[in-house]
């Protein structure tokens, strides 16, 4: 009985692991470090994820998406909770997830700021060392800190001139 | 009698199929069958901390929760009305932002004091955070005046951004310690988005500031028309004062020494000098957080609360 559960639980892990992110298909939700826990009680499987943004709208497509894997794999009951406790971050993304990011044409985010104290303003275009996903080039430039979702910045690069998404720092 | 067909049907027959299929993309169900809507806060440990009111708990996140859903509403009008594609999406990103803190507070002032929701029709499904969004009249609505005053133009935009972002921002960075773990938990993830907000806010207010004569002329004519607004901020209310002294919230008082520190900063770079304006009353002392708001705080929730009124049962 006992190695029964550890079995279900390894594999609800297994199956969990490999749902993908609804905006960023090429990566899983366990790459981009939203999976948190995935665990089987006598209720069934019990997953949590943290939200990348507070106001991320795919939540609830991961949810839907996580719930329907596992009922697929034989699990009736699925409870997926949201885990606030920490807040999530980029550094959170896996060494897969970067390399599947950058393959993707995504730029993968660089070390997320920590602060001590009143968070400093910062006045001039950010500097970052991002380096252009299509050629390799380090000479670019970002066009706007904000993109097509809350997770990214728009950047360019200034020898091949591709526009690419970063994702940014948080 | 037959049905009628214009052509022959495949599946890419009709480009509005696709649109009804999956009802969690609809903030307000796709009126055929409402899907209830997944709790923001689910399986958080929603238990008040030894010691506080509840209620006060409850009124102190519709301050903060209206606050960012008022500010996030004036910034979603202006989708499709950027200066550029670029500042366009920057302002609909905040605006996400800010909804999705506003979604949470609601959540949590209703799991902490459910007497705040409004009472919709037996049957009806519209979660708490909606019914508090949807179904409150304006004096009900705890937010500061500053963010429900009508848009301008661009530079009014940026100008009330950065005195929102800057307050904002200040306030969470000690809420995040909040012994409300909900509320601490909020607070953590709201200082990492808004310092992005923050940036982009004082970084525009430099660039027109230091652009044209009409760029400056526009950025300053938006700060001093909403200067008026900005010490009601600070003024500690009584709900405050007592989820302060709990450790449950802040002292907006608390911060403002700080905050105006990060507005010097900006004014100074920018070459530009605080304009003089006077605070704007109340009605009888009563502002914002109090619910006695200005004009255009029923006109924005006419707008934004017309759709939900019409259906509160989520069917049409």
């Amino acid at each position: 009985m006992m190695e029964m559960g550890k079995l279900s639980a390894a594999m609800a892990r297994k199956v969990a692991e490999r749902v993908t992110d609804p905006e960023l298909p090429m990566l899983t939700l366990a790459d981009l470090g939203v999976l948190r826990d995935v665990r089987v009680t006598d209720h069934g499987v019990e997953v949590a994820i943290t939200p990348t943004y507070t106001g991320c709208p795919a939540m609830a497509a991961m949810r839907d998406d996580l719930t329907r894997a596992l009922q697929e794999a034989g699990f009736a009951e699925v409870a997926v909770r949201v885990d606030l406790a920490e807040p999530w971050t980029t550094d959170w993304i896996t060494e897969r997830g970067r390399r599947a990011l950058r393959q993707h044409g995504i730029s993968p985010p660089g070390v997320a700021p920590r602060h001590d104290g009143p968070i400093a303003l910062t006045l001039r275009p950010v500097r970052r060392v991002v380096v252009c996903p299509q050629c390799g080039s380090n000479r670019t430039e970002v066009t706007a800190e904000f993109g097509s979702t809350a997770c990214k910045a728009l950047y360019r690069c200034l020898d091949c001139l591709e526009p690419f998404d970063h994702v940014k720092e948080i | 009698m037959s049905e009628i067909h214009t052509h022959a049907p495949d599946e890419h027959g009709n480009a509005y199929d696709g649109l009804l299929v999956d009802d969690v993309h609809w903030a307000f169900g796709s009126g055929q069958e409402f899907e209830h809507s997944e709790d923001p806060l689910a399986g958080v440990d929603v238990t008040v901390p030894d010691g506080v009111d509840p209620a006060a708990l409850a009124s102190y996140c519709l301050m903060l929760g209206d606050d960012a859903l008022i500010m996030s509403q004036r910034l979603a009008e202006l989708t499709s009305r950027g200066p550029d594609l670029e500042e366009d999406i920057a302002i609909a990103n905040i605006a996400l932002d800010l909804l999705g803190q506003a979604r949470l507070l609601l959540a949590r002032a209703a799991a902490a004091g459910p007497t705040v929701v409004p009472t919709l029709p037996e049957g009806s499904p519209v979660p708490a955070e909606d019914a508090l969004a949807f179904f409150r009249g304006d004096q009900q609505f705890r937010n500061v005046r500053m963010v429900e005053v009508p848009n301008g133009d661009f530079g009014e935009t940026v100008a009330r951004l950065l005195l929102f972002s800057a307050y904002r921002l200040a306030l969470f960075q000690r809420l995040a310690t909040s012994r409300d773990t909900v509320l601490a938990a909020v607070a953590a993830k709201g200082v990492k988005e808004m310092t992005y907000h923050r940036d982009f806010a004082g970084r525009w207010f430099l660039t027109l500031a230091q652009g044209t004569e009409e760029s400056r002329r526009r950025v300053l004519a938006g700060l001093t028309g909403l200067l008026p607004l900005w010490p009601e901020l600070f003024e500690t209310h009584e709900v405050e004062a007592a989820v302060a002294a709990t450790g449950v919230g802040v002292d907006p008082a608390a911060v403002e020494a700080e905050v105006e520190v990060v507005l010097d900063e900006v004014f100074a770079v920018s070459g530009v000098e605080r304009p003089d304006t006077r605070p704007l009353a109340g009605v009888q002392r009563l502002k914002g957080r109090d619910g006695r708001h200005t004009e255009a705080l029923s006109r924005l929730l006419a707008e934004m609360q017309v759709v939900a009124r019409e259906h509160p049962t989520g069917r049409w």
